[in-house]
């Protein structure tokens, strides 16, 4: 299988006073692709700081991060921007949509920063929406939206792009149970469909809907465990079948 | 570069939409700016009115004449001493016309300011009367409009004839043909033989150079200038280029004629134009610059505020920022949205002000001879950009080095 994220002793370092934090301590991993990874810790293990690494909106302090056969370790911010817009797509716990722009010019975004004309744009933008079935709320904005309708958004910004990776960070932290597993359905669906997926999730039954589990304490690895059996969410949403 | 175009947009487009979400904010910050090209564009337009007025009021003294008068007229003597200096005459002048090289023209002249004009019932003033030669309508770079000027015969039997400006001829006959009538200056019956063409007003309308008859010096001597016998010669000179010998000789020749010894100072002065263009831009012309300056601060206190502005809009928008970083904002597409957004606000507020300075140089233009330039009006507007882009780039700079992942934990 071919990886497409290799990190070696990465680790982040931040001076807090005279104080070191270690919030990655030493971290190796390899990602292949099409594989579907949860990491899973208590709070304040690393999680964030490592998906905000893999995703390449933050740098290590030290290490090497190798993404695609390119080591991104010491690009500048422009070239990292570059790779964030082209081969990542991000869903946040909070969401993070435009709050003046409607579902529609959230979903353009990216491809405006990657320069593609506005009818082509419109035109991919339309179709990520109706695949996350929100083709009748192109035009609302967030805050006309339900949380799950939020984060499909989201999740259509993501995919708009189509990116080798997409990265989630506790992407069903601000949901209840069922639109949680409405979302969970369609990243399932991304993933059949060849993507690659990396997930932070607090909760063991989220996680296992994933391959693979990647247990996080005090910014080490403590553990590295196949998914046996894998939770296949019900698809109890209609309007994406 | 296609690719940077459809960046600009989303630039401009963002940009507008948090105009429009401040509307109150926006219009008071461009308030400033308002008010700063409003006094800088009304301030220039009023200091090229001035100046343009000045030239028009000395327009009747050409650039290529030298005045050989007793006064000097920038000063610079004491002016009572300069008042007891022989009167330059006749017969100096006669000297001059036949020692000197090379000139196109040289007219004595006699001059008196204002007297009344008569005819039939009508009178009106005349602002200045000249007595001279048929070579001052070179000299004086005058143009008939109709009827003729002066000429040899004229001048050599003194007739009573005279030219008249068209202020002059108006205010007289306003529906007959001036030339070969009879009219009374100051008592003394003369008759038209031409009238100037039109000149335009001076300095808020004094001396009018419409307002202005010419005869012949004996005529003037006979009647209006009975006690003014100090003459003035006016010299146009071949070669502009040359002007500076032929000043020089000028001098040499009048000291000669006038016996001044070797060690005494000229007792008369050789005047030209260009000495009161110096004189306009080293007085009235500094006080112009510095009030400029000073309505420029208001420019300067407007761009303050956008500034101010910009970067309380920078901090609450940190989130926005950080999200269209992870999503693929480079620094520059950043830079350029945070840039345009103050380049929109100082560009309004620049047409804003034009619309507002527009009617007030209207109003100037009652006083002086100048409505607003075209190249002051886009002057402003490239200055309403460059405020913009000076008074943005500070908190679009600091918008654009964001790190991301700070700007998404703000809240
Ligand atoms: N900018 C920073 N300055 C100092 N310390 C930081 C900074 N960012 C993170 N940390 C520290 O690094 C550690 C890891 O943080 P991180 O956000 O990765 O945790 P997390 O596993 O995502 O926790 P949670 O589950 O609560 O989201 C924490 O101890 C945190 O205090
Ligand atoms: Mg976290």
């Amino acid at each position: 299988m071919d990886n497409i994220i290799t990190i070696e002793h990465i680790a982040k370092i931040y001076q807090v006073g005279t104080e070191e934090v270690h919030a990655l301590a030493d971290v190796s991993l390899t990602i292949d692709r099409n594989e579907y990874v949860a990491i899973m810790g208590p709070s304040g293990s690393g999680k964030s700081t490592l998906m905000n690494i893999l995703g390449c909106l933050d740098t290590p302090t030290k290490g090497i991060y190798d993404f695609k056969g390119v080591n991104v370790s010491d690009m500048n911010d422009n070239q990292l921007a570059q790779i964030r817009n082209k081969e990542i797509g991000f869903v946040f716990q909070t969401f993070n949509l435009l709050a003046r722009s409607d579902a529609l010019h959230n979903v353009e975004l990216p491809l405006i920063y990657a320069g593609v004309p506005s009818a082509e744009r419109k035109e991919r933008a339309r179709a990520a929406l109706v695949h996350v079935g929100l083709e009748s709320r192109m035009h609302h904005r967030p805050n006309e939206l339900s949380g799950g309708q939020r984060q499909r958004v989201a999740i259509a910004r993501a995919l708009v792009t189509n990116p080798s990776i997409i990265l989630a960070d506790e992407p069903t932290g601000n949901l209840d149970t069922k639109t949680g597993e409405d979302i969970m359905a369609l990243f399932h669906e991304i993933h059949q469909k060849g993507n690659t997926i990396i997930l932070v999730t607090h909760e063991e039954y989220i996680a296992e809907h994933a391959a693979r589990i990647l247990r996080i304490r005090d910014g080490l690895i403590e553990k590295d465990e196949i998914v046996d059996r894998r939770r296949i969410p019900t698809k109890n949403n209609a309007s994406f079948l | 570069m296609k690719s940077y175009f459809i960046e600009l947009k989303e630039g401009i487009n963002i940009s507008l939409r948090a105009i429009r979400a401040n509307k109150m904010r926006a219009i008071l910050t461009t308030l400033g700016i308002i008010i700063g090209i409003v006094a800088v564009t009304t301030m220039s337009t009023a200091i090229v009115g001035l100046r343009q007025a000045f030239i028009n009021s000395i327009s009747s003294f050409g650039s290529d004449v030298l005045y050989v008068d007793k006064f000097d007229w920038l000063g610079g003597h004491d002016w009572h001493s300069m008042r007891n200096r022989k009167n330059i005459t006749f017969e100096q002048y006669e000297k001059l016309r036949n020692t000197l090289s090379s000139y196109s023209a040289m007219a004595p002249n006699l001059r008196s300011f204002g007297a009344k004009v008569k005819y039939a019932q009508k009178s009106t003033d005349a602002t200045m009367i000249y007595g001279t030669t048929e070579d001052y309508v070179k000299t004086a770079n005058l143009v008939v409009d109709k009827g003729r000027f002066l000429n040899s015969m004229d001048v050599k039997s003194g007739r009573k004839v005279c030219v008249v400006g068209t202020d002059i001829a108006d205010a007289l006959f306003p529906r007959e043909d001036p030339v070969n009538k009879e009219i009374k200056v100051g008592g003394m019956p003369m008759t038209i033989i031409g009238v100037l063409q039109k000149q335009g007003s001076g300095l808020f309308g004094g001396f009018s150079p419409d307002g202005q008859i010419i005869m012949p010096l004996k005529t003037f001597e006979n009647s209006v200038g009975k006690f003014r016998s100090n003459l003035r010669i006016d010299i146009k000179v071949s070669d502009q280029n040359r002007i500076n010998e032929t000043r020089d000789e000028v001098i040499a020749i009048m000291r000669a004629i006038r016996k001044v010894p070797l060690d005494k100072p000229n007792d008369f002065a050789v005047n030209q134009q260009e000495a009161f263009k110096e004189l306009y831009d080293k007085t009235v012309g500094v006080v112009g610059i510095a009030g400029l300056f000073i309505t420029a601060l208001a420019l300067f206190v407007g761009s303050i505020g956008i500034m101010n502005i910009m970067f309380v809009s920078v901090t609450e928008r940190t989130k926005e920022i950080g999200i269209r970083k992870a999503i693929g904002a480079k620094t520059w597409s950043i830079l350029t949205q945070f840039l345009s957004e103050a380049i929109i606000i100082c560009l309004f507020g620049g047409i804003v002000g034009l619309m507002i300075s527009f009617p007030l140089s209207l109003v100037i233009n009652q006083f002086l001879p100048t409505a607003m330039p075209l190249d002051i009006v886009i002057i402003s507007l490239l200055i309403s950009a460059f405020v913009g882009v000076v008074s943005g780039f500070l908190p679009a700079y600091k918008a654009s080095k964001l790190d991301p992942v700070e700007a998404l934990r703000y809240e």
